[in-house]
């Protein structure tokens, strides 16, 4: 953990300071999460089945129902549909898009479940639930969700 | 540290039965370098307000002056304050300047130094009582071979120059001896 | 079962930044007021748990520094955990239980305006899949809103009618921050914050904090005259990928009352639901019904320090059925995002 400060504030006023705290975590993914973002690297996405044969995508190692550990990871679609999203009018430091978009919930093709993301869009009216999107790649893949750049909506990226 | 040191113990070397470790199937060619770690920054940024006891201690270092607050039930010091005494926990009212002459209650020899602003290894860290404290600031020696500190020796801030001073405990350079006699550790019992 | 009670509940007047105070110079009165109410002192407790979090404040160590406001040398007995307040009186409740302790003191506080909260709320997310994305916790909230929406299960005229309601209730709530509101029509025309919210549809940005005393048995009938026992207790939580949830149910808070006891039976509820379309799934899921007053206090779309905002909802009741306008209530209380982990209590009067 790093912290800096510097002292700022003269006067009899509330003294103030700014104050970063950064935490460089160094995180090992283990074997499924390790295997999907390999995939995003090499431009693929994996989703794992579950014991009850639904596919769950991104994965996850065990069984959200039953605990079991799960273990036949499948390719899923580059494409899926907008289940549910919001409209990020402020953007925040880290976003994927540092213009205003939608934060989603997206059913890749293939997976029974929905991938946390963002689209890229000119305002809340072009985004709706049930909108077909696709994944823009990261030009320089490293190994990591944000490999997908942010998904655009099908026939209307803007 | 190598790469091999930092690679986490295998969970198939716990007691079997314990954990189950998931070995998926995948069903593309992930290349022979997969992924298995990432580093993931996370840094927050925040306007950091010290609250009215600490501001107050705050800005007597920037007067090179040690503000203390008293325990209104036991009379105790404390340094730096937060507005309440960690005894009676009721809130802290009158000041009290202490020190700035200060006793060593205790120390360490430091050989390898964390961060950008640790000083030429090796240092000495120490805890100083400033007299009429009830308990300690901590800070590193100068001025004094680092074998020749003890406990119960008295010691004496040295600030950074005046056109430096800051409300801050950076004002403090480092703590060096005085030529006065160590203080016997039996009466510093209470506030090691 | 022992029989255990609150017995005593303070807590701030909640405000968007008490910014000349440290975390421990604004929980301390809270404090004091909470072991005057009942004439304790520290040395009475068995007990003390607390709940914060240090990214709020990014203080390390805060709820150490806050520990100095109990009195906590020489040393006490106490516990902490990184969650609600209303987890912390569970630990406590549950030392109670196991005789180890008579008497708890609860408390917990947060102090988030020094940095920028709905940023820092993504740090909860986990670390792989959705904290790289930096999601903002109204934008987060908002996916839950849009799947109620899309689905029927509340519209935003409810949504607003929530709003209103509770800040209206509000007026009455010393300790509020939001207090009163524009009329359903006057909240609807305002422009999306994050569609599908409205500013109004959010919670307010709250420092502030809370405290409650615990007490077993003759020792809680001896420090309160109408002590607010504790006659069922629960916390159940939902998966935590949220494209794996159903959003517009919230299963845990079901689960959680019916293992607490909730019968419908109730004066009032008190409902930690932060953004307004969760009162309604947190209703359901308690299965109350009309006839209940709900959030009399404004809940906390009236005030929301984090880490607090449950444990004022098990207080808000406790002090109604200690001051006698109640007879018997229900508390719940949320930690995470989206309704993900929720605790219910069941609070009645009588010996």
């Amino acid at each position: 953990m790093n912290v800096a400060t510097e002292s700022s504030g003269g006067g009899e006023g509330l003294l103030e300071a700014p104050l970063i705290i950064e935490y460089a975590f160094n995180r090992t993914t283990g074997p499924v999460i390790g295997a999907f973002v390999t995939g995003l690297r090499e431009r693929r996405v994996l989703g794992i089945r579950s014991a009850d044969g639904r596919v769950v995508c991104p994965p996850v190692e065990y069984d959200p129902q039953t605990g079991a550990p799960l273990e036949e990871m499948v390719e899923v679609g580059t494409a899926g549909t907008v289940t549910s999203w919001s409209w990020v009018s402020q953007v925040r430091d880290g976003q994927p898009l540092q213009t205003p978009h939608a934060l989603a919930l997206i059913q890749l093709d293939g997976a029974d479940t929905s991938m946390l993301h963002v689209i890229d869009a000119d305002g809340p009216e072009a985004v709706s639930t049930g909108a077909r999107v696709r994944i823009r790649w990261a030009e320089e893949p490293t190994g990591a969700i944000t490999d997908i750049a942010c998904f655009e909506l099908d026939g209307g990226a803007s | 540290m190598t790469t091999e040191d930092r690679r986490d113990r295998s969970i198939s070397t716990l007691p079997d039965g314990l954990w189950t470790q998931p070995t998926p199937s995948v069903p593309v060619d992930l290349g022979d370098d997969p992924v298995r770690r990432q580093v993931v920054p996370a840094a927050m940024r925040y306007n950091y307000s010290p609250g009215l006891a600490s501001t107050r201690f705050l800005r007597g270092l920037a007067e090179k002056r040690f503000l203390g607050e008293r325990c209104p039930e036991t009379g105790e010091v404390y340094i730096p304050p937060r507005g309440v005494s960690p005894v009676s926990g009721l809130p802290t009212t009158e000041q009290v300047e202490v020190g700035p002459k200060a006793t060593i209650t205790s120390f360490c020899v430091v050989h390898i130094g964390f961060g950008v602003n640790a000083p030429p290894t090796p240092f000495v860290s120490a805890l100083f009582l400033p007299d009429g404290a009830a308990v300690s600031l901590y800070g590193t020696m100068g001025e004094v071979p680092h074998d020749e500190v003890r406990i119960g020796m008295r010691v004496e801030p040295v600030w950074v120059d005046d056109d430096q001073l800051t409300e801050s405990m950076e004002n403090i350079r480092y703590w060096r001896p005085i030529d006065e006699p160590d203080v016997p550790a039996e009466q510093l019992k209470g506030h090691m | 079962m022992r029989d255990v009670a609150i017995v005593s509940v303070a807590q701030s007047h909640h405000r968007r930044s008490a910014e000349e105070l440290n975390e421990v110079e604004m929980i301390q009165p809270v404090i004091r007021a909470a072991l005057d109410g009942v004439g304790a002192s520290i040395s009475d407790i068995d007990f003390t748990c607390s709940g914060s979090s240090d990214y709020l404040a990014g203080q390390a160590f805060s709820f150490v520094m806050t520990l100095d406001a109990v009195g906590a040398w020489p040393p006490i007995v106490e516990s902490h955990v990184e969650m609600d307040g209303a987890w912390a009186l569970y630990e406590a409740w549950l030392k109670i239980q196991t005789g180890a302790a008579d008497t708890a003191f609860v408390y917990s506080y947060s102090k988030a305006s020094p940095g920028d909260l709905p940023r820092v709320m993504s740090r909860m997310l986990d670390p792989y899949y959705a904290g790289p994305l930096w999601p903002d916790s109204v934008a987060y909230a908002g996916l839950q809103a849009r799947a109620m929406l899309d689905a029927g299960v509340t519209t935003e005229r409810q949504m607003a009618e929530v709003a209103h309601r509770n800040r209206e209730s509000a007026r009455t709530n010393p300790n509020a921050q939001v207090v009163g509101s524009p009329s359903v029509d006057e909240l609807l025309a305002a422009p999306m914050l994050s569609d599908p919210l409205r500013v109004h549809d959010c919670p307010p940005i709250s420092d502030g904090g809370v405290a409650v005393v615990l007490a077993a048995g003759d020792r809680a009938r001896e420090w309160a005259e109408r002590p607010a026992w504790i006659r069922g207790i629960d916390h159940r939580i939902d998966g935590h990928q949220i494209g794996a949830r159903d959003l517009t149910t919230a299963p845990s808070v079901a689960l959680a009352a019916q293992r607490a006891g909730v019968d419908g039976a109730f004066d009032v509820a008190e409902v930690h639901a932060p953004f307004s379309h969760q009162e309604q799934l947190v209703l359901d899921g308690l299965g109350v019904g009309n006839g209940v007053e709900v959030n009399p206090s404004g809940g906390a779309l009236a005030a929301n320090p984090m880490m607090a905002a449950g444990l004022i909802r098990l207080g808000e009741v406790a002090t109604r059925i200690m001051d006698g306008s109640a007879g018997r209530g229900v508390a719940h209380a949320t930690s995470g995002h989206l309704l993900q982990q929720n605790l219910v209590c069941v609070l009645e009067g009588g010996d």
